[in-house]
């Protein structure tokens, strides 16, 4: 029997050298990288961890736009509630990538608003838990769900901390084709990874903040602006006592 | 006693009409060229002289292992300079309607009969998972 294993080389050359030209060097030793967007041909490594910083001081209240660029990216509203559904528990089942949260300090009174989202863990327990393994996370630090391989048990729904998971419970009205997605499996953020494995290095949330509260990049890079970012302001990890080591950081909360 | 021989002939006639019906399904399945009857790109390509990421014979036998290498690649290596993809697939088999919208690669009719995927898969009732997930049309 055949194996799944075989590449036309002659093309994967023909396309290596189309997207040759993206790094530049300037000077020994300092290379630009252009964001010229074309798809990935080499597999992803641990040389990139993804990460962001959000500024939840710059979120106000009742804004919602990072919620909803993630929903229109991802598709995630092309869902209709069946006939004769409970109204209410359809709500609270809807897929959700980002939530919008609202923290109350009991002491201060101050409240503090923030979207949350897949945390990107360094040791994710939604992996942890999955049977088959479609909980995974790749080396350069995106935790996602394979749906291939997702039996749809959710377990890692009750293992995640964050309330970051989503199970799709009925089939979906349009399949997106860059993001593709159906009924029976977990689904969470994953920083937009078509749009990464396609060269870009920002994510729909971020670019659709009105605050610029969303700093999205490499931290393993310590000259990109979220490692900048990181470095100059306070910052935390929710739940931090954890240790999951997350991706996503906030400050001002 | 009468009764008898009637279903017994109701019967025999049933049969019959399956039978037919089978072996012109078989024979119709077996002439189809789908490829030169559809306005797909594939379709046009075929008339030039063109030809898919590898050859008619290989991609019928062995579309499925190259469809499952390639979305583990995917998946789990962020790799998509790919030579092989289902939307590459959908976006040259796609055939279209008058109306210049797509039909989908599953549906039973359209342009040419049965559409791409769905010409095969219905007559071997190898059941299609593909489409819970990913599109049947090209949407770029
Ligand atoms: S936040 Fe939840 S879904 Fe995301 S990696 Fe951590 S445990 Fe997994
Ligand atoms: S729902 Fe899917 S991803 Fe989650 S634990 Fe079960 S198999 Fe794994």
């Amino acid at each position: 029997m055949k194996t799944t294993d075989q590449t036309d080389h002659k093309r994967r050359d023909f396309l290596k050298t189309g997207v040759a030209a993206s790094a530049v060097t300037l000077a020994p030793g300092i290379v630009m990288h252009t964001a010229e967007a074309a798809p990935r041909d080499k597999a992803v490594d641990s040389s990139v961890r993804w990460g962001m910083l959000i500024d939840s001081s710059k979120c106000a209240s009742g804004c919602d736009s990072c919620v909803q660029a993630c929903n229109d990216e991802n598709g995630l509203e092309a869902y209709s509630m069946p006939e004769g559904a409970d109204p209410e528990k359809w709500d609270q089942q809807r897929p959700k990538w980002i939530r919008s949260v609202t923290l109350k300090d009991n002491l201060s009174g101050r409240i503090s608003n923030l979207p949350l989202m897949c945390q990107h863990c360094e040791n994710p327990p939604c992996a942890d838990v999955c049977p088959t393994g479609a909980s995974f996370r790749r080396a350069d630090g995106v935790v996602m769900v394979d749906r291939h391989i997702c039996i749809g048990c959710r377990y890692c729904m009750m293992a995640c901390p964050y309330k970051a998971r989503s199970f799709i419970h009925e089939n979906v009205d349009i399949k997106p084709e860059l993001a593709p997605r159906g009924k029976g499996c977990v689904e969470s953020c994953n920083f937009c990874v078509h749009r990464l494995d396609d060269g870009q290095t920002t994510t729909a949330c971020q670019d659709a903040c009105p605050e610029n509260a969303i700093i999205f990049g490499d931290l393993n890079d310590p000259n990109s602006e979220v490692s900048k970012a990181l470095a100059e302001y306070p910052s935390v990890q929710i739940r931090a006592d954890l240790r999951l080591n997350t991706g996503v950081r906030y400050s001002g909360i | 006693m009468s009764k008898s021989i009637e279903q017994k002939s109701v019967k025999f006639a049933v049969l019959f009409a399956l039978l037919v019906s089978l072996l012109m399904i078989s024979t119709a399945h077996a002439g189809k060229n789908w490829r030169a009857e559809g306005n797909s790109k594939a379709s046009e390509m075929a008339q030039t002289g063109g030809m898919c990421v590898r050859d008619t014979a290989d991609m019928r036998r062995n579309h499925m292992d190259l469809i499952q290498h390639d979305r583990d690649v995917t998946v789990h290596q962020g790799i998509r300079a790919l030579d092989g993809s289902l939307k590459g697939c959908v976006n040259c088999h796609a055939n279209k309607q008058e109306s210049g919208e797509y039909v989908p690669v599953t549906a039973m009719s359209g342009p040419g009969g049965s559409q791409f995927c769905a010409s095969c898969h219905v007559y071997t009732s190898v059941s299609l998972d593909c489409f819970q997930c990913h599109s049947t049309v090209p949407t770029e």
